[in-house]
């Protein structure tokens, strides 16, 4: 996506001292989370870590190895320190040969943690950063890969890229639908999760065949999937892209495995988890920052979820938490060391169809996120609120909405179906709606040429305004008495409607703050480098 | 006025459209197939209108035609939902003028279950099936205590809360063991509760059946596939519209 051409020029003629007085409130906001965020750590943290440091597998009871070890060294030490020091302390005293080894004596009761000081303490810690730091070059090594591929079999030649969903539970079963999907023209397949994984505290391990309304995410998942993707690559001759959801409890895991494994993009956002999910904001926040190091070091494109803001709230009143959101993602991304190739900020067709001028309306919003973020391929949601199970008006809404993506220049537009909200989509449902996709796009060729709304027309004014109503928003976050007013604004209830307080939620009880001599060789590579 | 027959431009001339796709290459056999399988559902004449390939293995197909078959109305036998369904802004309406405060519900798995899909799907405003979830009701008060709550946590906790209604939903059971909780659960309510004033009780998950209800001891079973606007409408039902209607007769 480095190569993406931006073809909108200047049309909302928006204040050039507005847009940065609207990033820097962003900064302004953001920055005490930053704070916070680096002042703790998570369990999920420290097992991203092990497994970057090639702890794989589970046991009997099909409970990761990475569960098994940090429970243990949690026990005897507290999460405060991090789990490299224990961990390679006890690999350098001799304990056991490797971490996989240690991680089955240590959840056998064998093993006693200590965190190390003087001479023991420089040891662990150069043990840990020599096989952390491998597991970070096998990242680096995949990133490669990728953009060798890319390279060798290229980039979509068209804009938006088109993205396509697959979930049937079985990954036998999706692998071959998802091939099937790219034949059919997607560009990115995205398989949608397992209801409910997002609340687990740990990653499933193998192949999965059952799922609730989707598939679980799980390395090997992961991997058997990339490498039918790839096959597809070399068949059309287009680089296939692979989506999942870095989200929920083990949302660093679940990045550094989307690293280990090649995949494209991840579902990614600052906030997703803590308004729709009910997970606990700070263990979010710290989970967030370090899942978006990972994805930054892997050239992984984020797609934040400013979508979910609109499906439940009303997508006229509350336009402008889009773009608050976005502002806060942008800012969340960029600290973390995303490129803006890197930032596909979400935001969707959602406007009650019903309102006069509600088309007007959708185009002024995908504008003014265009012309905000000019150099991120901006993700593009179709509408599913408004879809009522009459698939021929539903199938007409979509090609409005495929009209707004490729007026507007839109960098990903998901695919909607007909059939959104009625059944998950059948083969024919699939063909239909990307013909409406490719109708559109051929029909509108380069429209968005001639299409400059009037400068002071009803578009630009309402964009306008949306962006007024963002900058107002972002002063009342930091118009709260606390230094982290973005946390009261979530606990009362700013965004989607969610009261979401700083104390509640779950998976606080994975939140520790950070000692003093506290250490993670991933943190520490991750950090340095920029 | 019972008989009918479906409506194209005429009265009687029970025309109909379909769509539908054979996994088989197109050709003139594949569009004569589709005709046959109209003919086969009651369609003569069946007129193939449309035929496309769908990749090298399938066909979509719209066929318009002319039905056999007669309606009867006074035939057709419904089984009615015991509530009406509601949409969110009208649960919302009702509660907030029928109980003039929010409706408190307090939720949780209980025994080992750690399985919270089933409870997430109906309270997180995340929702399922494309309906938002309770929490997303502006007068419905959600407090949900999450997986392996036991029972007199919940009771404990349904107490101390003021719950109207108490949910509890049962994914992954041994031995019947949804069965066994489910009955410890409504006899510990009972137990601590005069009977005009224990919340109603709402168990849900796959394995159980919506006749069960009398049996555990609880208001109201819902199975698989219920979703949040079933549950918010039966609430509202139950404890609002319900009683006024037995206070005003």
């Amino acid at each position: 996506m480095t190569t993406t051409s931006r073809r909108t020029t200047k049309k909302l003629d928006l204040d050039p001292a507005t847009v940065r007085r609207a990033r820097s409130l962003a900064r302004k906001a953001g920055k005490p989370i930053v704070d916070l965020a680096q002042r703790h750590t998570t369990v999920s943290v420290e097992r991203a870590t092990l497994r970057l440091a090639g702890l794989q597998g589970a046991d009997a009871d099909g409970i990761p190895w990475v569960n098994r070890l940090l429970d243990a060294v949690r026990g005897d030490v507290g999460l405060e320190h991090g789990i490299a020091l224990p961990v390679w302390d006890a690999l350098v005293r001799g304990e056991a040969d490797d971490v996989s080894v240690l991680a089955q004596k240590a959840s056998a009761g064998s093993v006693r943690f200590r965190v190390p000081e003087g001479r023991d303490l420089v040891r662990a810690r150069a043990a840990a950063r020599r096989q952390v730091g491998a597991g970070i070059k096998r990242v680096d090594a995949r990133r490669r890969e990728r953009e060798r591929l890319v390279k060798r079999y290229g980039d979509p030649d068209h804009q938006p890229w088109i993205y396509l969903i697959v979930a049937t539970g079985d990954i036998y079963e999706d692998m071959p639908q998802a091939q099937q999907a790219a034949r059919e023209g997607a560009d990115i397949i995205a398989v949608i999760r397992s209801t409910g994984q997002s609340l687990l505290d740990y990653v499933p391990e193998g192949a999965t065949r059952e799922g609730f309304a989707g598939t679980y995410a799980t390395q090997e998942n992961f991997r058997l999937m990339r490498a039918a993707l790839d096959e597809s690559s070399k068949e059309l001759g287009r680089y296939v892209r692979l989506t999942n959801y870095a989200s929920g409890l083990c949302m660093p895991e679940i990045a550094a495995l989307a690293g280990l494994e090649r995949l494209d993009m991840m579902l990614n956002d600052s906030m997703y988890g803590i308004l729709f999910r009910d997970i606990n904001p700070i263990r979010t926040f710290v989970d967030q920052r370090f899942s978006r190091q990972v994805h930054a070091r892997a050239g992984i494109v984020i797609n934040t979820g400013e979508d979910n803001y609109l499906t439940t709230a009303d997508a006229v009143e509350a336009a402008h938490t889009v773009t608050v959101s976005q502002l806060l993602n942008e800012y969340f991304a960029k600290e973390a060391g995303l490129g803006d190739w890197q930032l596909g900020l979400g935001h969707a067709f959602e406007i009650n169809p019903d309102i006069p001028d509600s088309f007007r309306m959708e185009l002024a919003h995908a504008l003014l996120a265009r012309e905000l973020f000019p150099k991120a391929p901006l993700k593009w949601m179709p509408p599913t609120r408004h879809m009522t199970g009459d698939v021929f008006r539903g199938y007409m809404l979509d090609a409005f909405f495929n009209l707004v993506g490729t007026l507007t220049g839109q960098g990903i537009l998901l695919v909607g179906m007909m059939t959104e909200a009625v059944v998950t989509p059948w083969l024919s449902d699939r063909d239909l709606a990307l013909q409406n996709v490719r109708y559109v796009m051929n029909a509108a060729g380069n429209l968005h040429e001639d299409f400059v709304p009037r400068p002071d027309g009803y578009i630009v004014q309402r964009a306008n305004q949306v962006l007024a109503e963002a900058i107002d928003l972002l002063e009342q976050i930091l118009a709260h008495e606390s230094r982290t007013g973005l946390l009261d604004a979530i606990a009362d209830g700013t965004f989607g409607l969610m009261k979401r307080p700083a104390d509640g939620g779950k998976g606080l009880d994975g939140v520790a703050r950070k000692a003093a001599g506290y250490f993670n060789p991933a943190t520490e590579i991750l950090d340095g480098e920029r | 006025m019972s008989i009918l027959r479906p409506y194209g431009d005429t009265t009687g001339d029970g025309m109909v459209q379909i769509s539908f796709t054979l996994p088989m290459p197109h050709s003139k056999v594949a569009e004569g197939a589709a005709a046959q399988l109209a003919n086969k559902m009651g369609m003569e004449p069946a007129l193939v209108v449309h035929a496309k390939p769908m990749g090298p293995d399938f066909t979509f197909f719209v066929v318009y035609g002319r039905v056999q078959h007669l309606v009867d109305t006074s035939q057709v036998t419904v089984v009615e939902r015991e509530y009406p369904l509601l949409a969110p802004k009208e649960v919302n309406l009702a509660i907030r003028k029928g109980m003039r405060r929010r409706l408190t519900v307090v939720g949780g798995c209980i025994g080992t279950d750690a399985h919270t899909v089933g409870i997430d799907a109906i309270l997180n405003i995340k929702g399922f099936a494309g309906e938002k979830g309770l929490e997303y009701y502006r007068e419905i008060r959600v407090v949900n205590l999450g997986a392996q709550v036991s029972v007199p946590q919940l009771v404990a906790k349904a107490r101390e809360e003021k719950a109207d209604a108490v949910l509890v939903s049962q994914v992954v059971t041994q031995r019947d063991a949804h069965i066994l909780n489910t009955k410890e659960m409504s006899a510990a309510f009972r137990e601590s509760y005069p009977s005009d004033k224990r919340p109603l009780m709402v168990v849900g998950g796959p394995r159980f059946d919506e006749t069960m209800a009398a049996d555990l001891g609880v208001d109201r079973v819902f199975s698989r596939g219920t979703t949040p606007g079933e549950v918010a409408s039966y609430l509202t039902y139950r404890l609002v519209t319900s009683r006024h209607e037995a206070v005003a007769r």
